[in-house]
């Protein structure tokens, strides 16, 4: 008995953050079938970012024992990943788990970047207790996705997957 | 719990794989990336041979940089600096990887992205010297090159949005967003450092000081540019020069920092580093990124 291999891709996990399925994250662009053989593509959310292989290995070992044994996972940059792709339900699961899910950014203004040259104002609240105020105290987390804040009214650090 | 169930599985599947009889490569990815982009067409008009010398370029830029923002692992000043560092070092690595993927397929004589960065000399590489400077352990040193690079980099990146080459496109798509963080990150240090004590003030503007004269390279339009910018692939790095000037005024300007007047450094007999002219320093690179390919090729562990 095969399953839809739709229905298993939905399934895996993101490595690093094992709280979104790769269908939560937005970085499955395709699944094609064709017999037996199954083509996945996905699209990398940062350029290096060393899930992706994972990702891939993960992929092919489920597809394999939902009794897909010919798999193929392509990966396409093109259109870049954004934060934006991410379902209501990965951010709603994100915030479950602490990591406060990203605002959504829209489409970037034509022409030079502007600099920033202070944390940006936006209002992250604390995944915990709620509160408004909040201070980011790292632009890097341990992962290439998230920054590192702390609510000053719990006083407790939390995650927060940044906007890209 | 449904997630944690998934989140058992996510672990599980890393177990599953490494039980695998799957060697993992002691260097380079050893996988055969099946990307979308790389595999597509030279644009008409092109010269294969130009497109993978662009490439190179592109690409050797950023893995240079990266290597050095690398060395930084364990040596930062704080643990979370150094994440930072080493996060910028991974998305150069990324755009480098995909780049020299691209220039070996296009060039066509079988060398994948692995064999291009730790199979090549020193002549072989394209990359501007800002890149291959060496800290010595300086983090304003650090610092003052990530912003000049990041800069211009991300002004480059922006103009290759409508590239004609797909990867080059693609490659600058994902890559404005990452230098856009790069950019902001080594600003913020530089306000930081130089805005800060008398001390952290003196050392900031000494290292633009040591980096600056390798900022006039950085607009220095090749031949090989020359031709793919006509051709609607590649961007005139000088036109990226009014841009550049104008965020490090900004940032130099809000830092109490001055802007030196050095002397730029070379072209040697009107080469640099875009025809495989470089410092000494390129050597020290290689000798360490390179090691462990060329003791024991193919190795896996």
């Amino acid at each position: 008995m095969v399953s839809d291999p739709r229905a298993v891709v939905a399934e895996v996990v993101d490595p690093e953050m094992p709280m979104l399925t790769l269908d939560d994250l937005g970085v499955i662009r395709g699944v094609d079938t064709d017999g037996e053989r199954v083509t996945v593509t996905i699209t990398p959310t940062y350029s290096g970012c060393p899930a992706l292989e994972v990702m891939r290995d993960d992929l092919r070992a489920r597809l394999a024992a939902a009794g897909y044994a010919r798999v193929e996972v392509r990966t396409v940059l093109s259109p870049p990943w954004s934060t934006d792709w991410i379902s209501e339900d990965g951010r709603r699961k994100l915030a479950e788990h602490g990591v406060a899910p990203p605002d959504r950014v829209g489409p970037r203004d034509a022409g030079p970047v502007p600099l920033t040259l202070s944390a940006p104002a936006a209002v992250v609240r604390c995944p915990r207790c709620g509160s408004p105020a909040t201070e980011e105290f790292s632009r890097f987390g341990p992962t290439s996705c998230t920054a590192l804040r702390r609510c000053t009214a719990c006083r407790e650090p939390f995650e927060h997957m940044k906007e890209h | 719990m449904n997630t944690d169930h998934d989140a058992t599985n996510a672990y599980q599947s890393l177990v599953e794989t490494l039980g695998h009889d799957d060697p993992r490569w002691a260097f380079g990815t050893g996988v055969e990336d099946v990307q979308a982009e790389i595999s597509s067409p030279v644009p008409d008009g092109v010269d294969p041979a130009d497109l993978a010398a662009y490439c190179l370029m592109l690409g050797d830029d950023a893995l240079i940089c990266s290597h050095r923002l690398t060395e930084w692992v364990t040596n930062a000043p704080e643990l979370e600096e150094e994440v930072a560092l080493a996060n910028t070092a991974l998305d150069l690595l990324g755009q480098a990887r995909v780049l020299l993927a691209r220039a070996g397929h296009v060039e066509g004589r079988g060398r994948d992205e692995d064999a291009l960065a730790y199979l090549r000399t020193e002549p072989e590489f394209r990359n501007i010297a800002l890149a291959e400077l060496p800290d010595e352990r300086d983090f304003a040193r650090a610092i003052a090159r990530l912003l000049l690079f990041s800069t211009w980099r991300l002004a480059l990146l922006q103009r290759l949005l409508g590239s004609r080459d797909p990867v080059v496109a693609a490659v600058a798509g994902k890559g404005v967003k990452e230098l856009t963080y790069h950019r902001d990150h080594a600003a913020r240090w530089t306000l930081r450092l130089g805005d800060g004590t008398p001390e952290s003030h003196r050392r900031m503007q000494a290292a633009l000081d040591a980096v600056w004269p390798y900022l006039e390279e950085l607009f220095r339009t090749s031949d090989v540019e020359r031709r793919l910018a006509a051709a609607g692939v590649a961007v005139d790095p000088a036109q990226t020069r009014d841009e550049v000037d104008a965020v490090l005024d900004e940032v130099l300007g809000r830092a109490t920092l001055t802007r030196p007047a050095v002397p730029p450094m070379g072209p040697i007999n009107g080469l640099g580093g875009r025809q495989g002219m470089h410092t000494e320093y390129l050597g020290h690179v290689l000798a360490e990124l390179q090691s462990l390919a060329r003791q024991h090729p193919g190795a896996t562990w």
